[in-house]
């Protein structure tokens, strides 16, 4: 699909209409402070076009009930189209089963899920486990937590200066003691687009299961889980135009059967006394309590939103809009762009010297742009870099090249407050 | 809330030109602040004799909000009492969280200008945390943070 992006973008993002698009979402019509808002951290949580809104409300006027129980009407729509959110969310990734879709809190919890699921069941003491420097503080703290309590290893894979993965220093962390990867497709702090299909072709040679962290992943790029033959995808709706508070696992049916529940409770069992639990069939099985229903319908919702757009569509389009913004931002002096890798997502890290990430973020909201500052949950990036902190500016397909001049004056704007 | 009327001349050349940046040779305070937030870190050092602060420096890694406070502090506390200090600290914190009546006789002066913060509830802490940083170094707790209430739970040792 990388290829294909270089080769799209010429002809696709002419005939993008970007206005059209905008026209979706009520909140970009929104002032700040008596400007346009300029959305720029889409890498934190995208918006919401009124078709998801529309859904939302929708479910709550009309279908609302709790889902797998009752026989009435109401628990029956319910119950139907959470069911319908689950399987768009297979055809989203093109999961073989639509038990594979296990419904989260979003892609922290799915980690969770895998580390308490699968670490605690088969993870023991003198184990290995490689992440990467890019990884996400989510996909690093719980596997922390699991190699002190089982006395397993962390493993870590290098970055380079343009911060892309050492693939060949990942491939020498192998050997008979790893047991499991964790890897981040796309970097949040710097867009990095990592070669996941070889990496985890690798693991496999080594009969290690690989779990991707797809969090900035899937609202840019194709994802088909059964040709990466990734075991784990986790994603949140909330950077997908959906709402908050939901997500997906995805997960081998064989593997997922192996497990043991991560939450207890509700729906995840077939038969409860006080000597002993029989658990529910995956997918119920993860899925203690009352799930989000109404988020993961609007999930659903914005699933169909963007598919009917097209994600090659918006993946060519943003590409335009990165070569475009890193090309205006290379031509400021002073300006430092951390992550320079081959392969990226609309996303630029950003430095200005002299200038705390934090002024630079609170100066460009005073002309209503709104950018990520800190250290983006991504220390170990930070630290690679040697910088406390950067200041991002993260595109989505709703964004328009006029917003990346905006970025640019607001960041001269900056450098003469602090001449 | 505008926050242009935050990055006042004041600020910035405070910002610019730090006065009591650095670190004092024969302190017999010192306190280290971190904001885990944003990885901000501030050291400070002072000299106090029979309660009164006669010597104070600071150095650390920060935006420009947070430099210029601990800036004006260090100028604004030097050759005052230890008890003045924390009138100022207390007053200081009221101002930032907007809890101050400015209406009312204060000890503040020109700090004054750090008021537009309370509009910013997210910076609040870059604004504090050299307050947090001197009321820990005068109480002998060797850190502080602006991610705990009572700064004593993060205290270590003493190094009075």
């Amino acid at each position: 699909m990388n290829s294909a992006k270089a080769s799209l973008k010429p002809e696709i993002s002419a005939d993008f209409d970007a206005e059209k698009i905008r026209a979706d979402f009520p909140i970009l019509k929104l002032k700040i402070d008596g400007k346009p808002l300029v959305y720029l951290d889409n890498a934190a949580s995208s918006q919401m076009p009124q078709q998801v809104i529309d859904r939302l409300v929708r479910y709550q006027t009309t279908q609302h009930a709790n889902i797998n129980r009752a026989v009435h009407y109401l628990s029956e729509v319910a119950t139907m189209e959470y069911h319908n959110a689950r399987c768009k969310l297979q055809q989203f990734i093109n999961a073989r089963e639509d038990r594979e879709i296990i419904i989260t809190s979003g892609t922290t919890d799915s980690i969770n899920l895998v580390m308490h699921g699968y670490g605690r069941k088969f993870i023991k003491a003198g184990d290995e486990i490689i992440l990467t420097t890019l990884e996400h503080h989510s996909n690093i703290v719980p596997w922390q937590m699991l190699a002190n309590e089982k006395g397993a290893k962390i493993r870590v894979v290098p970055i380079n200066d343009k911060g892309e993965l050492e693939v060949d220093e990942y491939e020498k962390l192998f050997n008979d003691r790893t047991k499991f990867v964790g890897l981040i497709h796309v970097s949040n702090a710097l867009g990095t687009i990592n070669p996941i299909k070889h990496m985890i072709d690798f693991a496999h040679q080594h009969g290690v299961p690989v779990l991707i962290d797809g969090a900035q992943a899937a609202p840019h790029i194709i994802i088909d889980v059964q040709a990466l033959d990734c075991d784990f995808y986790a994603f949140s709706a909330h950077k997908l135009c959906g709402p908050t508070g939901v997500g997906i696992l995805y997960g081998k049916a064989a593997l997922l059967e192996s497990m043991q529940p991560f939450k207890g409770g509700g729906d995840m069992i077939a038969s409860v006394t006080f000597e002993e639990t029989l658990y529910n069939t995956i997918p119920h099985k993860f899925e203690a309590g009352t799930p989000p229903i109404a988020a993961a319908i609007g999930f659903g919702a914005a699933i169909d939103y963007l598919m009917a757009i097209g994600i090659e569509r918006i993946a060519a389009y943003e590409s335009s809009l990165l070569n475009y913004a890193t090309e205006c931002l290379n031509d400021i002096p002073g300006v430092k762009i951390i992550g320079t890798a081959a392969e990226k997502t609309a996303v630029i890290s950003f430095t200005i010297g002299g200038i705390h990430p934090h002024d630079i973020g609170t100066i460009l909201n005073q002309d209503g742009i709104a950018v990520r500052t800190g250290h983006h949950c991504a220390q170990p990036v930070m630290q690679r870099f040697n910088v406390p902190a950067t200041s991002r500016a993260s595109f989505a397909f709703y964004n328009k090249k006029t917003e990346v001049d905006a970025l640019v004056a607001g960041i001269k704007n900056v450098q003469k407050v602090f001449l | 809330m505008h926050t242009n009327s935050l990055y006042q001349e004041v600020i910035l050349d405070h910002n610019r030109k730090p006065r009591n940046y650095g670190k004092l040779d024969h302190a017999n305070h010192q306190a280290v602040g971190h904001n885990p937030l944003c990885g901000d870190r501030l050291d400070i050092s002072l000299q106090l004799e029979n309660d009164q602060i006669n010597e104070i420096a600071f150095q650390g890694e920060s935006c420009a909000i947070c430099k210029a406070s601990a800036s004006m502090m260090t100028a604004a506390v030097k050759g005052k009492s230890r008890l003045d200090a924390e009138t100022l600290i207390h007053e200081f914190r009221e101002l930032a969280t907007g809890k101050l009546d400015t209406n009312h006789p204060h000890h503040l002066g020109r700090l004054t200008v750090f008021s537009g913060i309370r509009d910013l509830p997210t910076r609040v802490k870059c604004a504090i945390l050299p307050w947090h940083t001197l009321h820990a170094a005068l109480n002998s707790l060797t850190s502080a943070s602006t991610e705990t209430n009572h700064d004593s739970a993060h205290t270590v040792s003493s190094k009075s």
